[in-house]
């Protein structure tokens, strides 16, 4: 795999023909000239003291947590911890009942619906099922955000494309339809869909979900890569411990509501706290109880009989 | 009892207002959605050329019924003759949009639900709005203005297949003149008459598209959830069309 591939180019807009100068200093103004967001903000996520109800159930209470710039931060937690939930609120396809959510410098609910967009063209996200789209090709697919917002020549493009497929090594694919692609290949022609606007940030949302081990390899190691060359920060929910923690710099462990540990891998692995060793270690029962709460077994068994 | 019936006709009231709401929302986007011209085109040979086999047949057999019934009838008045303006006026004003309609919302309108919710509950409108593209203007309003633009043509097709279809039993089976058979229609048959079908048509052609990408949108994004709403989408533009019809007939008289 030739990553970055000789004369590729990182930031394509630089070279863009626009059709008048205001929608180059939209283009500009998105993408950031220098200054545009300042390099010494070390944390490009910040929560604060984040609450989130939905249907009278508590998903967040008092959330804090940072996740840095440049880095490969695993968001870790038992299932119903509100992990999904929590990239949502990042991305603002919802919003917290109170608290800050601050992405890149700018909270999420001051933004208009315009601001919001941008602020997304400066994130990539790659879904659980990878959520191509089943209509176009793979190379459209990878195409489709250039194709959006901006107005590159078709040469462009077509490089472009065929860039961010080399890296995910599914050139050779371009021409095929999602419904033909392995579950593996789906995962990283959406990887390079997420990856071809240079975004800064880049989430996967469980990223592993029934994979083959080579093709969670592959996805492993394509994880770690991107975010060195592309200076991205990555934020990778899972539930694979192990996996996970070869690739991660810090995890963040939630459980009820909260950050309950943060840390790298190796010290998550040596938190004696109870509900941290049983989620690393896969105990059935602990903290977290393997019962759903339910009235007492026997009774509940008697009844059933009685009646 | 009572109050089953007042909480269903809430609720119908609130999805009715929903509805328009959408609707609203689809009209303000469609200006912008002409610049995509190749979108609307897609979207209109999905809806439109791909309706056309059901549109003509259904056409052709509810012509020839009316040949045979309007023949049977007017035999009794001995005003054969009259056959060919009794079956214009039927398709052109009522049958042929009101019958293309039912069709369409079940051809191409679950169609357009199931697409969209199927596209809801895999994440693609998650991703688009992930990529800074609103899955409305992009996905959605193509497909509405598909929608109403083929609805008029197929009911036009529909009518004019509904004609040879009552030609063809009415004057080469059952005898009927030809001369008198076209130049009555001819006659009789004013522009006030072929106004009211194509108003009906384009009505029809906006409440079954917007009924249609309203259900699939709004879809629960599972199996059951997309089944569901694929089913409502037929049987409430099958309501709306037939409530809307009466309005409209009401309004030309």
């Amino acid at each position: 795999m030739d990553w970055p591939p000789p004369g590729s180019i990182s930031r394509p807009w630089k070279i863009l023909h626009f059709k008048n100068s205001k929608s180059a200093a939209k283009f500009e103004a998105t993408y950031g000239g220098p200054g545009h967001l300042p390099m010494s903000q070390a944390n490009i996520i910040e929560i604060r003291n984040l609450n989130y109800v939905v249907g009278g159930r508590t998903i967040f209470d008092g959330l804090d947590m940072v996740i840095p710039r440049g880095r490969v931060t695993a968001v870790m937690g038992p299932s119903g911890t509100g992990k999904t939930t929590l990239l949502r609120l990042v991305t603002g396809q919802i919003l917290a009942d109170s608290g800050a959510v601050e992405v890149a410098g700018s909270e999420i609910k001051s933004l208009s619906r315009e601001a919001l967009y941008r602020l997304r063209q400066r994130m990539g996200m790659l879904f659980q099922n990878g959520a191509l789209l089943t209509d176009l090709s793979v190379f459209e697919n990878v195409a489709f955000a250039l194709r959006e917002h901006t107005d590159l020549p078709e040469r462009l493009i077509r490089q472009l494309v065929l860039t961010k497929l080399q890296a995910v090594g599914l050139r050779g694919a371009a021409e095929l339809m999602p419904s033909e692609l392995s579950g593996g290949m789906n995962r990283r022609v959406a990887l390079a869909r997420a990856i071809v606007m240079d975004p800064e940030i880049l989430i996967y949302d469980e990223p592993f979900v029934g994979l083959d081990p080579i093709s969670m390899g592959v996805i492993l190691r394509l994880i770690r890569r991107l975010n060195d060359v592309l200076g991205l920060t990555s934020i990778v929910v899972s539930h694979d411990v192990k996996e996970i923690s070869s690739v991660a710099d810090q995890i963040l462990l939630l459980s009820g509501g909260k950050v309950v540990a943060n840390g790298t891998p190796k010290e998550l692995h040596c938190n004696p706290s109870k509900i941290v060793a049983q989620f690393m270690g896969g105990l059935s029962d602990g903290p977290v109880p393997f019962h759903f709460p339910a009235t007492d077994y026997f009774g509940e068994l008697l009844a059933r009989e009685e009646a | 009892m009572f109050k089953e019936w007042w909480n269903s006709l809430s609720e119908s009231l609130i999805a009715a207002g929903a509805l328009v709401r959408f609707l609203f929302r689809l009209l303000i986007n469609s200006p912008r959605a002409f610049l995509r011209m190749d979108l609307i085109v897609q979207q209109t040979y999905n809806s439109g050329a791909l309706s056309l086999v059901i549109i003509m047949l259904s056409g052709l057999f509810v012509g020839m019924v009316l040949g045979l019934q309007g023949y049977q009838l007017l035999q009794r008045f001995g005003s054969e003759e009259a056959l060919g303006t009794a079956a214009a006026i039927g398709l052109v004003k009522e049958l042929g949009p009101v019958v293309t309609a039912l069709l369409f919302a079940g051809r191409a309108g679950t169609a357009l639900t199931s697409e969209l919710g199927l596209m809801k509950a895999t994440d693609q409108l998650s991703a688009m709005e992930m990529m800074a593209v609103d899955p409305i203007r992009r996905v959605v309003v193509p497909r509405f203005l598909g929608g109403v633009i083929a609805m008029p043509l197929l009911a036009a097709i529909f009518s004019m297949v509904g004609l040879y279809g009552a030609q063809l039993v009415g004057v080469q089976i059952m005898g009927v003149d030809s001369g008198s058979f076209w130049s009555q229609m001819r006659a009789s048959v004013g522009i006030v008459d072929i106004s009211e079908g194509i108003v009906k048509s384009c009505v029809f052609g906006i409440a079954c598209s917007a009924i249609a990408v309203y259900q699939g949108y709004y879809a629960a994004p599972t199996a059951e959830g997309v089944g569901r709403a694929t089913t409502s989408t037929v049987v409430t533009s099958a309501v709306v069309v037939l409530f809307l019809d009466y309005l409209i007939t009401a309004a030309f008289l």
